[in-house]
Parts: C-alpha cells; sequence; structure tokens
C-alpha cells in the first residue's frame, strides 16, 4: 500500500530529520516515530541515531555520516538513511 | 548495526518507555460483547478523574511515550472523552482509540475527522450481522455500520476495523477484507484470548488448528493487513508474519485500566499481573521498577518448548492464553500450531481456570437499545 512515490536518497544531497518525526533513545539506539504517517522506525545503531539528529548541520549526507563513523562502515550508514528518506523520517531540504 | 535477532532480544530485556500503551478509559460499557478482554460493563467508581487523566497524559508525553491506544469499555461514554483526546493530541501523544461505533453520530464524525493524530478502530466480529451480533449483542453490526458510514461521510479518512477472530468469521476473511477495501479502510484482526469473559466462550470460539493454519497462509499473502503482533504463536508453522513475533508483555507493552492499574498487557487484567498503580508514583515508576515487570524481562525459561526447533519462531506463545486456559507459563501456548499446546492441556487431570479479577460485567441484561 505504498502510495506516495518513491523516495531516491542521494547522499551527496542535504538532508535533515523530519520535524514530524519524534526520537525517543534506547539502549539499541532510538526509536523514530512520524506523527504523520504514524511510522515506527528503529534506529539500530547510536551511531545512527548522532547522524540523523546531526543531518541539517553538515552540506551532505555523506558529511554527517563520515562525522561519525569510520569509512569501512559508511555504505551501511548510506543504506539506512535511504531507508529512513523511504519512510519519510529524514528528508531533502 | 546489529542483526534483526539481536533487536527482538533487547526488546525483550525491555525498553526505556512502551512503545505500545494501552489505556482502558473506563469500564462501562453500553454492550456485552461475549469474548470482553476486560469484562466490563459497570463503571468503576473509581476511575481516575478528568484532571488524573490529563496528569497522566503529561507524564506519557515525558516520557516520549509516541502514542496510545484507547479502548474500555466503551471509552465514548466518558463525558470527557474528547477532553482528554484533544490533551493528548496538544501534547503530541497520538491517540489510536477502539469503539464500538455506538457513539458516532454524524456531528461525533466532523469532530473526529477534525481532530489530527487520531486513529479509530472500529469493532464487528464478523462480515454479516449474523456473525458479528452472535458475539457482540442484536443490532451491533449495523450501529458499527453506521459509525463507519459517518466517519466516510466526514471524510475521516482510513480508519481501522477491528476483527477478533474466531471460529465463525475465519472463512468470511475475504469478505472482511473487502469491506475495509469499500471503506478505504484498513483491516485489523486480533487473536481471541481467553482472557476476561473471554474464557467462558474460548472452548466454542477459539480457530480450529486447521482455521489457524489458513489464517496464517492468508496473513502471510497480505501484509499489510494489522495484526498488532496478535498471531506470532502462528510463526512456529514456517515464514514469520510481519511485526516483532515477540510477547511484549511488560517489556513493549503494558496496560493502564480505569482506575490507574497497570498490568502487564491488555490481556491480562487480572491480579497475577498488576504491576502498581499510576495514584501512588505516577506511570513511569511502575514501568521502571515494578517487580513484576523486572522479573518479564529477564531472559525466558522455555521449559516444555525447549526441545522443540521452533522456539525461537513462536517463543512459546501467549502468556494469557496460557494462563486463562489453565496452563502454566513454561507449557506451551494453547493453541501451539504442533498441537503440543492441547496435549499439555490433556494432562491437566484437573482443569483449573482463572477467572477474571476485577469483573465488572452487568449483573442485568443489557438492553441494546439503550444509550
Amino acid at each position: 500500500m505504498s502510495l506516495a512515490p518513491p523516495v531516491t536518497f542521494d547522499a551527496h544531497a542535504p538532508w535533515q530529520l523530519s520535524a514530524e518525526v519524534s526520537l525517543r533513545d534506547e539502549a539499541f539506539g532510538a526509536l523514530a516515530y512520524h506523527h504523520g504517517n504514524r511510522r515506527l522506525v528503529f534506529l539500530k545503531s547510536p551511531a545512527l541515531v548522532d547522524i540523523v539528529r546531526d543531518l541539517e548541520k553538515y552540506p551532505t549526507a555523506k558529511d554527517a555520516i563520515g562525522a561519525h563513523v569510520a569509512s569501512s562502515q559508511r555504505g551501511a550508514y548510506e543504506r539506512a538513511l535511504a531507508s529512513l528518506a523511504r519512510s519519510e523520517i529524514i528528508h531533502g531540504r | 548495526m546489529g542483526a534483526e535477532i539481536t533487536l527482538r532480544d533487547r526488546f525483550e530485556r525491555g525498553l526505556a518507555a512502551p512503545i505500545c500503551l494501552t489505556w482502558e478509559l473506563t469500564y462501562a460499557c453500553n454492550l456485552a460483547c461475549t469474548h470482553c478482554l476486560s469484562s466490563s460493563g459497570r463503571r468503576d467508581p473509581n476511575e481516575l478523574s478528568t484532571d488524573e487523566a490529563t496528569a497522566l497524559i503529561d507524564e506519557i508525553a515525558a516520557m516520549k511515550i509516541f502514542y496510545v491506544n484507547i479502548g474500555g469499555g466503551e471509552p465514548m461514554i466518558r463525558r470527557d472523552f474528547f477532553t482528554i483526546v484533544e490533551h493528548a493530541v496538544s501534547r503530541h501523544v497520538g491517540v489510536k482509540f477502539s469503539t464500538n461505533g455506538t457513539r458516532i453520530d454524524a456531528a461525533a464524525a466532523r469532530r473526529l475527522a477534525s481532530t489530527d493524530y487520531l486513529d479509530i478502530q472500529i469493532s464487528i466480529d464478523g462480515a454479516d450481522a449474523l456473525t458479528s451480533d452472535a458475539v457482540r449483542g442484536a443490532g451491533t453490526y449495523d450501529q458499527a455500520r453506521r459509525a463507519m458510514d459517518h466517519l466516510r461521510d466526514a471524510n475521516f479518512g482510513p480508519f481501522k476495523i477491528s476483527v477478533v477472530m474466531t471460529r465463525h468469521n475465519v472463512e468470511q476473511l475475504d469478505d472482511l477484507a473487502a469491506l475495509a477495501d469499500a471503506y478505504g479502510a484498513e483491516l485489523r484482526l486480533t487473536r481471541l484470548r481467553p482472557s476476561g469473559r473471554g474464557v467462558d466462550v474460548w472452548d466454542a470460539l477459539h480457530p480450529t488448528a486447521q482455521q489457524n493454519r489458513d489464517l496464517y497462509r492468508w496473513l502471510l499473502d497480505r501484509p499489510n493487513v494489522l495484526t498488532g503482533d496478535s498471531f506470532f504463536h502462528l510463526s512456529a508453522l514456517g515464514e514469520p508474519l510481519e511485526g516483532l513475533n515477540l510477547c511484549g508483555a511488560g517489556r513493549v507493552v503494558c496496560l493502564i485500566d480505569p482506575v490507574g492499574n497497570v498490568y502487564a498487557c491488555p490481556f491480562v487484567i487480572h491480579d497475577e499481573f498488576l504491576a502498581g498503580n499510576v495514584r501512588d508514583r505516577g506511570f513511569g515508576a511502575v514501568w521502571t521498577e515494578s517487580e513484576l515487570f523486572r522479573s518479564l524481562r529477564e531472559p525466558g525459561n522455555p521449559g516444555a518448548c525447549a526441545s522443540c526447533g521452533s522456539y525461537d519462531a513462536c517463543r512459546g506463545g501467549c502468556m494469557a492464553a496460557k494462563f486463562f486456559t489453565g496452563l502454566e507459563m513454561t507449557d506451551p501456548d494453547p493453541e501451539c500450531v504442533f498441537g503440543h499446546g492441547e496435549t499439555a492441556l490433556a494432562a491437566k487431570r484437573v482443569e483449573i481456570r482463572p477467572s477474571p479479577s476485577p469483573d465488572h460485567s452487568r449483573r442485568t441484561p443489557v438492553s441494546l437499545s439503550a444509550k
């Protein structure tokens, strides 16, 4: 029932956490809840939570990821952000 | 970025606050459904006041519990129903409430449609009046359909149609899905549990083993049908169903009843699973400090299921289903897909089933035309 147009995630573009999303820190990372589409999403590592919170401070998503994780892990975090973009937890700015 | 299984284990150890908090606003109900989980009927004179309810919402907001599932009883019977709902929404706590629909006329539907972050579940227990009314009472199906009509006419958007699966409606799954489609609604199916008054109808109404297999396959093909993780005991049949597939009681789920008592889940309103009361030191203290909840967050004992290759799929099933059918927590689920639950039940020499505590059922028959 995916009615929204597909969101393409461009790591070289600027992104931010949606204003409609609340985050709650948990030992594994955080819960993210989108009040508009009622999606509950699990951010499965504390580093991903930091990246998501800091997205708006960096000119691109890639820069935000680079500030928080080692280069060997960056691909996995780009994929995680792409998934969050599809859930509308983050959006381009 | 841990694997999925790690996250599930984390959930079993409990979270800082529940993901899914159910709050029964009142034990008062104008219906008398035979399977009522909360044995509702009569209002409890001690139920939380409006001020206590709004203070509780403020605490829920502070704990970053994103939404509450409001039920009852019939929550719309409370005179301050809209006050409570609108206070929650103003605090950014989303509300999903379950109703029998009898109080949703055209004006109520318009008011509901104008409120953001509000989600409604209307209960029916069959795709036609004959099937549904047998459980919920004469005339209730038509009343629920009128409520759905009002919500549609008020452009509420996609509400939910909530159905408890019984022996008499598993065959109606396609009709139920078609009904939801016709309203642009979402279908939500939940498991019949032997909780509350449900203990009296469980034997006659719970789906047969074959029906449970049919239901499992039907759900696998329809990942968009909502289940509230209700049927994880069926995941032992193969591929896991959508959801976390674990018992969330006291870990990611709990229930606050109309008088402020906190129970481990919506299906165990019984002294045995009472964790505390929000009137003492607030809800947060109960959630984090209750001995009951702490013990539920300890690694589980697979008991009789230890040697079963599917334990990881179903984790032994539903605590409430075991408890109210007289099984031990270390026994298999009474609806274990391999029949181990039936064997365990048969092995009980004397069947002792706990009776509901508390019981707010009416002592006199309900007049169904009464509002």
